[in-house]
C-alpha cells in the first residue's frame, strides 16, 4: 500500500489555486485568440481584444484574471492502493483554500443568513476510487455568473435526445450575455439527477479541441457547437461568430423512465488544472 | 464604426444622450461601486424612510473587487451580472441615477426607465478583471464596510473601457 498525506495533497491544491486564479487554462486562452482573429463585428472584436489582453495581463503580472475567483471545486480520483493519512481530507483542503484566498475574493456565504464565511471555504470536494497507486487531482475555480445559467432537466424517454439537444442550445440562448460568452459547456447525459450534474461539472475539465473518446458523443458535441455558434450571441453577447468555445459530454446509463440532462455553463475564462500525485514517488510505501 | 469616444465622469446628461448603442467609450473620473447586497441594503433603507446615502447624478458600477495586492489600488475589478440589480434599477433611475455599468441584458422595465430618464447602460467587458484593476487610480470604501467585497465604494478611473449596451433611446445591444 501507499500512504499519502492529505496535507500534502491540500498543499498542491493551494498552489494550483494560486496559479489558475491568474492563468487561464491554455487551450481556452488559445480559443479566445482564435475567436478574436475570426471576428468581424467591430464592437465584438473590441470586446474580444480586451478579453485577450486581460488574459495575457493576468498571466504576466500574476493578477486574478477575473474578480470572481469563484468557489473551489476539486475532483480526486484516488488509487485503491492509497491510504490517506493526516487531517481529514476536507479539513486539510479547506485550510489551504483559506490561505490561498487571503489575496483572492471571498465569495462564499451561508445560503440562509447570507453571512460570508470569510475564507472562501468550504471547497466542494468529490472523490472517486480507481485502480492504482496514484491520486489524480482536478481543481477548478468556478465563477457564478456562469454557474447561475446552468440547468438540469429530467426528460422522459418520449422526449428523447432531440429534446435534450434543443434544451442544450436553448440554455445558451436564454443565458445570452450573462455568463460572459463565448461559453464552454459541460453536459451530463443520463444517470440520476445528481450523477448528471456531477458529470456536467467534470466534463468541463476537458481541453478545448480534444476529441470525445466515444465517437457518437463526439459527433453530438460538434453538432451542438455548430448550432450554438449559429445563435450569433458572440463574445459578451454583443453578436458575432463565436458563442461557444467548447462543449463536452459525459454520459452514464440511466433509468428506463428518464433522460436526465445537466448543462453546466462556464465563462470564457476556464480556470482549471489537473495533476497527478505519484504514489510511489510522493507517498510512502508501507505494508498493511 | 467610429473611433473610441472619451468621456468624463460625472456625466453631462446631454453627452449621455448623444451616445448610441455599440459605441465604444473610455471613461475617466469617479463612480460609485456596489452590487447585490449593497443595493438590497440601500433599497431597504429607503423603504424604511432613512436613505443610507444619495446617488443623484452618479454612475454605479456593479462590481465586487478582489483584495488589492502590492502596488495595486484595488484587486481585479470586472463587472458582475446586471440583471440581479434590475429590481432596484427603475426606481433609482427615476430618482436621479444617471448611468449604470455592468454586464448582460436588462429587463424591459429597466430599458423603459433608461429611456424615460434619458439615461445609459454601459457594458463593461465581463471577465476582464485584471484590465479594469489597472484603470483604477484611487478607491475608498464609503458605506456598508461590513459587506466586504460588496461594500459601497467610490473609485476614480482612467480610460476605463465600456460599450454602450442600452442608449437613451432604448436601443439594446443584446437585441441587435
Amino acid at each position: 500500500m501507499i500512504k499519502i498525506n492529505t496535507e500534502y495533497i491540500a498543499k498542491k491544491i493551494g498552489e494550483s489555486i494560486d496559479k489558475i486564479s491568474c492563468e487561464v487554462e491554455p487551450s481556452c486562452k488559445k480559443a479566445i485568440k482564435d475567436a478574436l482573429e475570426k471576428e468581424d463585428n467591430a464592437t465584438t472584436k473590441f470586446a474580444l481584444q480586451v478579453m485577450n489582453d486581460n488574459i495575457e495581463l493576468a498571466i504576466k503580472e500574476h493578477r486574478p484574471v477575473c474578480q470572481d475567483t469563484g468557489m473551489v471545486v476539486v475532483f480526486l480520483e484516488i488509487g485503491n492502493n492509497v491510504i490517506l493519512t493526516g487531517e481529514l481530507l476536507q479539513k486539510a483542503i479547506d485550510e489551504e483554500v483559506k490561505k490561498a484566498y487571503v489575496s483572492l475574493r471571498k465569495s462564499v456565504l451561508d445560503p440562509v443568513s447570507r453571512k460570508n464565511t470569510g475564507t472562501n471555504t468550504p471547497a466542494v470536494v468529490h472523490t472517486t476510487f480507481v485502480e492504482g497507486d496514484d491520486i489524480k487531482v482536478e481543481v477548478m475555480l468556478k465563477g457564478f455568473g456562469s454557474e447561475n445559467m446552468s440547468k438540469v432537466y429530467m426528460l422522459n424517454p418520449a422526449q428523447g435526445l432531440e429534446e435534450a439537444k434543443r434544451l442544450i442550445v436553448e440554455s445558451v440562448r436564454i443565458a445570452g450575455s450573462n455568463p460572459c460568452p463565448p461559453v464552454i459547456l459541460g453536459v451530463g447525459l443520463g444517470g440520476t439527477l445528481e450523477k448528471a450534474t456531477l458529470m456536467s461539472k467534470h466534463a468541463l475539465f476537458r481541453k478545448i479541441g480534444s476529441t470525445n473518446p466515444d465517437p457518437v458523443l463526439d459527433a453530438l458535441e460538434k453538432e451542438l457547437i455548430e448550432q450554438i455558434n449559429d445563435l450569433g450571441i458572440g463574445a459578451q453577447g454583443f453578436g458575432g461568430k463565436t458563442s461557444c468555445l467548447g462543449l463536452f459530454i459525459e454520459s452514464f446509463p440511466t433509468h428506463i423512465s428518464s433522460l436526465p440532462v445537466a448543462i453546466n455553463v462556464l465563462c470564457h475564462c476556464s480556470r482549471a488544472d489537473s495533476f497527478v500525485i505519484d504514489g510511489k514517488k510522493e507517498g510512502e510505501v508501507c505494508r498493511i | 464604426m467610429q473611433d473610441i469616444i472619451r468621456l468624463n465622469l460625472p456625466f453631462d446628461k446631454e453627452e449621455l444622450k448623444k451616445l448610441r448603442v455599440g459605441d465604444r467609450v473610455q471613461l475617466t473620473g469617479d463612480m460609485l461601486v456596489f452590487r447585490d447586497a449593497g443595493h438590497k441594503r440601500l433599497y431597504q433603507s429607503i423603504l424604511d424612510g432613512k436613505q443610507a446615502f444619495e446617488y443623484k447624478g452618479e454612475t454605479i458600477y456593479f462590481m465586487g473587487p478582489c483584495p488589492a495586492r502590492e502596488g495595486e489600488v484595488l484587486g481585479s475589478a470586472g463587472p458582475t451580472t446586471s440583471c440581479r440589480m434590475d429590481k432596484y434599477t427603475p426606481f433609482m433611475l427615476d430618482n436621479g441615477l444617471l448611468a449604470q455599468i455592468g454586464k448582460g441584458k436588462r429587463s424591459q422595465e429597466c430599458i423603459d426607465a433608461f429611456v424615460r430618464n434619458g439615461c445609459v447602460y454601459f457594458a463593461a467587458i465581463g471577465g476582464a478583471g485584471a484590465i479594469y484593476s489597472k484603470c483604477i487610480e484611487k478607491a475608498e470604501v464609503l458605506y456598508f464596510e461590513d459587506l466586504g467585497t460588496e461594500a459601497v465604494r467610490r473609485i476614480w478611473v482612467k480610460d476605463f473601457p465600456v460599450v454602450v449596451a442600452i442608449d437613451s433611446q432604448g436601443n439594446n445591444i443584446y437585441n441587435e
